[in-house]
């Protein structure tokens, strides 16, 4: 369990750094109290209609944190320091995955139990509304060992700009049939929406899993790319 | 493996050691055998194949044919093993910026599998030794330059490795904090087998048993510095000190002395047989105004520039 020691070196430089946390917390937070007083005059913005949006909007900030932990840690040599270490490749993949996975439900348990003061109510089964935005939050972790992988700690923020304004259009604050004709097909080619509208059947109208199954494979489809992908580019870094 | 060295056992031995990069041979085939115990210092320019060979021995970068063995343990077969006793402090300054000494160093150790007061007790010894101790809670971050080169250097000691990398340690140090960091490797001799690469000629003649020059993915010379000194005692290196020196006149003394290089305020000059007399006659006779002659002792930029034809520096 030696990879437990770099997965916690890992979780800390979330909590170390000022900016990360105020991204990975502050923001969704933030936005959650933001929109409460327009959720009384547009029925999209009210709570229970937008924390599952604001909960994946919050996982763009892992792809974030991710992404640029292992994009510095390359610039710096520290990964090489590590690479060095007597660690395999699946002790290195967990060192940078595994430990945004309590942060992602932190990230769930914060929007939703703010949420719950501000009147948040969930209709159906809440289980069914945490696995599909659990699934979706190692997606986007996923999707930052790409970025880590491929780009400098300088890229990274500009492809992740795009990942963000994606799920923000995704419906994740912005509602997705507003947009309508080929960007809203294109939305719906992507996961973020998926999610967004699962959870939201699930909170609002109470459906159950049958209604949001072929969503829930979409969402588990593109993690599973998301991760073999980032796991392949990880794995290409550690020998040449 | 020359007769000069003295240790009982072999730390690092490479078998044909080559890589390949397309069509360009970056090491060529590196047989080298170093004991335990040995500084080993690799000296080459720029695209020689030194940080290619270094890759390759830190299990890093797969080798095209031939292998190698740290502490026995083949870097093909058993990466894992000979990871285990070996370390590496990388050139640049390899550290978690947002956490402290105390951390880094538990971060290196518990990947190493140390246990924690292992670590705590190793920590303690090692920020002692490198003067670290009284900023050790504080964020790297904040460190100077040399300070992280310093904790970098500890971060690798700490799993106390039988084999140490250490690549280019004191690159862009102040001349204070370079002879620092020399004095703690000096302590570390003999009882660690250090390989060192370095762009500093005079680090490696300070420092190591041994000097390995490498050019063109191939070793070119091996020995101790003194050995190296001595495999061009047969040369004669002149000084001249001139501020105005126009180039043709430079020209010319390189038709008569192939190895004429231009140094601050003036030129030196490398052959196995010259004339002081004449080289100053020539320079007169040119109007040149000289300011001083002298003959300097043979170093290791000497044998460098004499063997690869190139400054290290470069």
């Amino acid at each position: 369990m030696r990879f437990m020691i770099l997965a916690k070196r890992n979780f800390q430089e979330v909590w170390l750094d000022p900016l990360s946390i105020g991204l990975v917390i502050g923001l969704p937070v933030g936005l959650l109290l933001m929109f409460q007083p327009i959720g009384k005059l547009n029925p999209f913005f009210a709570t229970t209609n937008l924390a599952p949006g604001l909960a994946v909007y919050a996982f763009t900030m892992l792809t974030f944190s991710s992404g640029m932990i292992l994009a510095r840690d390359r610039e710096s040599a520290l990964l090489s320091r590590l690479l060095n270490a007597p660690l395999r490749a699946n002790d290195f993949i967990s060192a940078y995955s595994l430990p945004y996975i309590p942060v992602a439900i932190i990230q769930i348990a914060l929007v939703f139990g703010v949420g719950r003061l501000l009147g948040l109510e969930i209709s159906g089964n809440a289980g069914l509304v945490f696995l599909i935005i659990f699934v979706m939050s190692i997606g986007y972790i996923g999707l930052g060992m790409i970025l880590g992988s491929l780009l400098t700690s300088k890229q990274v923020p500009l492809v992740w700009t795009a990942v963000n304004i994606l799920t923000i259009f995704g419906g994740a604050w912005v509602p997705l049939e507003a947009l309508g004709g080929a960007f809203q097909s294109a939305m719906k080619a992507l996961p973020f929406a998926h999610t967004i509208d699962a959870a939201r059947a699930v909170m609002v109208h109470g459906v159950g899993f049958s209604d949001i199954a072929v969503d829930l494979y979409w969402v588990i489809g593109y993690t599973l790319v998301f991760f073999t992908v980032g796991t392949f580019l990880f794995r290409r870094r550690m020998v040449e | 493996m020359t007769e000069s060295t003295k240790g009982n056992r072999f730390a690092i031995q490479t078998f044909s050691l080559s890589r390949k990069f397309g069509d360009l041979v970056a090491v060529d085939g590196i047989d080298l055998s170093i004991e335990e115990g040995e500084l080993f210092s690799v000296l080459g320019p720029n695209g020689a194949g030194k940080t290619t060979t270094i890759k390759m021995l830190c299990c890093l970068l797969r080798p095209s044919s031939g292998t190698a063995t740290i502490m026995g343990h083949d870097i093909q077969k058993d990466p894992i093993a000979a990871k285990q006793v070996m370390d590496v402090s990388p050139q640049e300054t390899a550290i978690a910026e947002h956490l402290n000494a105390w951390q880094n160093l538990s971060l290196m150790g518990g990947i190493y599998g140390l246990a924690k007061e292992e670590v705590r007790k190793r920590s303690e010894e090692l920020l002692e030794m490198m003067g670290l101790t009284k900023r050790a809670k504080d964020r790297v971050r904040k460190y100077s330059g040399g300070m992280k080169r310093r904790l970098s250097i500890v971060m690798a000691l700490v799993s106390d490795p039988q084999v140490l990398f250490l690549d280019e340690p004191t690159l862009g140090l102040d001349p204070q904090s370079r002879r620092s960091i020399w004095e703690r490797i000096a302590e570390l001799k003999g009882k660690k087998t250090i390989i060192l690469t370095t762009h500093y000629l005079e680090e490696a003649d300070a420092l190591a048993d041994r000097v390995a020059i490498i050019d063109e993915g191939k070793i070119v010379a091996l020995g101790t510095p003194p050995e190296l000194k001595d495999s061009i005692s047969d040369m004669q290196v002149m000084v001249v000190k001139a501020k105005n020196l126009p180039i043709d006149v430079i020209e010319g003394l390189r038709e008569k002395y192939p190895e004429v290089k231009e140094v601050e305020d003036g030129i030196e000059i490398k052959a196995k047989e010259f004339s002081f007399d004449e080289v100053v006659d020539y320079l007169r006779l040119k109007g040149v105004v000289i300011e001083s002659t002298y003959r300097k002792q043979i170093t290791l930029d000497d044998v460098f520039l004499h063997l690869t034809g190139k400054e290290l520096r470069e």
